[in-house]
């Protein structure tokens, strides 16, 4: 029986947290939001060199061939980090849908960005404008698409768009979403993951009473939950991984991922902004990346009610 | 309270339609793990013997009738070598490993087999006499324990003991004439007594000691329950049968040899308990799994209101989840404090999935039967092995890492 991460697995997210640590992702990320990419398009450029967007592009297209699993340890470090950009649909949606080879050599290259819109259940495309190739998935059938008409999401970084088809580029697989619900469900558990720790460092140097506000047991107990949450979440989105990654097509432990992940990151979103208190509602903290991210992604590539609901009438096994 | 596993049964629940001969949807094998051929073999073969033996529900364990016919299925499950997999063989095992341990437990509960009577002994003290036991021991207690002859209760708790297990006050003095020691004091809420025929517990044996601190001076005993001096005074728990009791010990005469560890070790070696209690070896995904498929049986059966689906999917996902997270502790080898996340995760589901079974009965849940039973046998969760309260706490401090504080003694 195998289920931990191997040591490639492990390897591979250090790695990018050691690129993204040190960089200046909160600036990305505010760029980002005021419609400057440059800086958000540089670390795409060095996620890229890493291997990022090609992990699930075959070796034939440059891409890393890379699993499921490997897919959902890359989507967890994103999360945590709080990238801005289409990485979802372009890494993990991209590849599944019946598109030109071009255009995933050069996903894999790290100069293609994609945009996926899905109506109904994921009817907005992120970061249309800074993408290089746009899409519209109407049931099975994929489109190109142009931009209609923009709209604001309530996680400034996510810049959103109603797209429009142009032409119809192929019919997709029955089960062509279900690695962008699992990478939206590894991203949510990262980010809750980062909730937590910023929670946990700023409960422990505030202080209130004349002492840490982290020793007051109703901000103990809070965070535990927060912690058991994730903590059940993330091996429910790798199982749902593993299961993929042989053949499970369709399984119910992807949609389970999806809404476990959400309650899990909500859980620690609520719990981050009530113990930051007041400078937790705020942007000049960037606490509110996350909890912004949060929100969004519940809602995102199908929300909760839809994914129980797949979950109840999925088909058998795992 | 840290008495250990309850169940609250009910004879009246016997052959509940809606609890069993239900179809649920199968949930199946979990896809990707690459067990090997051995693991598969294993539960299959596992499988295969259940399927053929279980004998469904039987009348609670806490009563006469329920006692014996549970040791009576422990004899069954013991001969054919499948009530303690994880056991050498010489004392009845099959020299299981853990995932083959975890993936019995699911064909167990998949097959809709009893509750164990003897999981006090063989989930809680078995391990200790593996690890801190002598040999003498071992070959002395391990067969009756494996076959149902001897079942185990736990004496943990005190009247002013609970949460705050350091504070025990009972105590065992020195008899060097006869080798041994005296035991005086009460226990409560020592699950199976009743019915059990042997205990385990912490008493105080230097006084001294625990002015320095409470953890210390402590010491491990196991004695009869039937030793001259020794009361047991059953309890009815919330269904109204006796799942527990207080011991009252006069006097207790206890030999060297049941002795457990060292004299004066015994807290070190009581928190190895917990530790199981707590964490895998109390609670294998298999139970969840089993129930919450169970439930979606029943909404289904019940006509899917729309109004529950959602609890009842969450119920599914939660057991789901905490399949995987065993996997990924089987893998990674042992949890640690991480037991304490484990435990609130199991005790919340197990409430949350029975109460959700409640509502999916309606105005019929009212109606004692296997479903009650099963939810008020979840209810006890969050209070045994350690309160969650506890817990969270422990999860805060061990775990995170926050500060602890200096408004409580310390602790372990």
């Amino acid at each position: 029986m195998r289920f931990a991460l191997t040591e490639e697995q492990l390897s591979f997210g250090a790695a990018i947290d050691a690129l993204l640590g040190p960089a200046d992702v909160a600036g990305a990320c505010r760029g980002w939001a005021a419609g400057e990419t440059a800086d958000g398009l540089r670390l795409w450029g060095r996620l890229a060199e890493l291997g990022v967007p090609g992990l699930r592009v075959p070796e034939e297209f440059g891409g890393t061939g890379s699993t499921p699993l490997d897919l959902a340890v890359v989507c967890e470090r994103l999360g945590y980090h709080g990238v801005p950009g289409p990485y979802l649909e372009s890494v993990a949606l991209a590849p599944a849908l019946p598109i030109d080879a071009a255009v995933l050599t050069e996903l894999a290259k790290g100069t293609a960005r994609v945009s996926v819109a899905a109506p109904p259940h994921s009817p907005f495309a992120v970061d249309a404008d800074a993408a290089t190739h746009r899409y519209l998935l109407t049931g099975r059938t994929l489109a190109s698409a142009r931009v209609e008409r923009s709209l604001t999401s309530i996680d400034p970084t996510r810049r959103l768009a109603l797209l429009a088809p142009v032409e119809v580029v192929g019919v997709a697989g029955a089960h062509v979403l279900d690695e962008v619900v699992l990478a939206a469900a590894a991203w949510l558990v990262g980010a809750g993951q980062r909730l937590l720790d910023e929670t946990v460092g700023h409960v422990t140097a505030r202080r209130q009473f004349g002492r840490p506000i982290g020793e007051f047991q109703a901000v103990k107990h809070a965070l535990a939950d927060v912690r058991v949450g994730l903590d059940f979440a993330r091996p429910l989105v790798r199982g749902a991984a593993h299961a993929l990654g042989s053949g499970a097509a369709g399984t119910r432990d992807v949609p389970a991922a999806k809404v476990l992940a959400g309650q899990a990151a909500y859980r620690a979103a609520r719990t981050a902004l009530q113990l930051h208190g007041a400078i937790g509602y705020t942007r000049e903290l960037d606490l509110s990346r996350w909890i912004l991210r949060v929100r969004a992604l519940i809602g995102a590539w199908g929300t909760p009610a839809h994914h129980r609901a797949r979950v109840l009438d999925g088909p058998a096994g795992s | 309270m840290t008495n250990g596993p309850v169940f609250l049964g009910d004879p009246d629940g016997l052959g509940d339609p809606d609890y069993f001969g239900r179809a649920a949807p199968p949930r199946g094998d979990v896809a990707g793990l690459a067990f090997t051929d051995a693991e598969e073999a294993f539960r299959l073969e596992a499988r295969q013997w259940l399927r053929a033996h279980a004998p469904g529900r039987l009348p609670s364990m806490d009563t006469p009738e329920g006692a014996r016919a549970h040791r009576a299925w422990e004899r069954e499950l013991a001969a054919a070598r499948w009530s303690v997999v994880a056991w050498p063989p010489e004392y009845g095992g099959r020299d299981a490993s853990v995932v083959e341990w975890v993936l019995f437990e699911e064909e167990y509960y998949a097959a809709g087999a009893p509750t164990r009577i003897s999981q006090n002994g063989i989930s809680l003290l078995a391990p200790i006499l593996f690890t801190h036991g002598t040999a003498e021991q071992r070959d002395r207690l391990l067969p009756a324990m494996g076959d149902g002859r001897t079942v185990w209760a736990q004496a943990w708790s005190e009247p002013e003991a609970g949460s705050d297990l350091a504070g025990l006050r009972s105590r065992a003095t020195r008899d060097e004439g006869r080798g041994g020691w005296v035991l005086t004091g009460q226990k409560t809420w020592s699950s199976r007594a009743p019915f059990a025929d042997a205990a385990f517990g912490l008493f105080r044996t230097d006084h001294e000691a625990a002015r320095h601190s409470a953890h210390s001076g402590l010491t491990y005993f196991l004695f009869p329950l039937d030793a001259p001096g020794v009361t047991v005074r059953p309890i009815a728990q919330l269904d109204g049968d006796p799942g527990f009791a207080e011991i009252f010990l006069d006097d207790v005469f206890v030999p060297d040899r049941d002795v457990l560890g060292g004299v004066g070790d015994g807290w070190r070696v009581a928190m190895s308990t917990a530790g199981n209690e707590r964490g895998l070896s109390l609670r294998a995904p298999g139970r969840f799994l089993a129930a919450a498929d169970r439930l979606l049986g029943l909404w289904h059966d019940r006509g899917a209101d729309p109004a529950l689906r959602d609890r009842v999917a969450d119920a599914w996902i939660g057991a789901q989840a905490y399949r995987f997270y065993t996997w990924d502790v089987v893998d990674r080898g042992g949890a640690g404090a991480e037991g304490s996340v484990n435990k609130l995760f199991w005790s919340e589901l197990d409430v949350a999935l029975h109460e959700t079974a409640l509502d999916v009965l309606g105005p019929e849940q009212e109606l004692a039967g296997a479903w009650t039973d099963d939810y008020l046998f979840a209810l006890a969760g969050p209070i045994y092995a350690g309160t969650n309260e506890i817990q969270r706490t422990i999860v805060a401090e061990r775990v995170l890492g926050l500060p602890r504080g200096n408004d409580r003694r310390a602790r372990g």
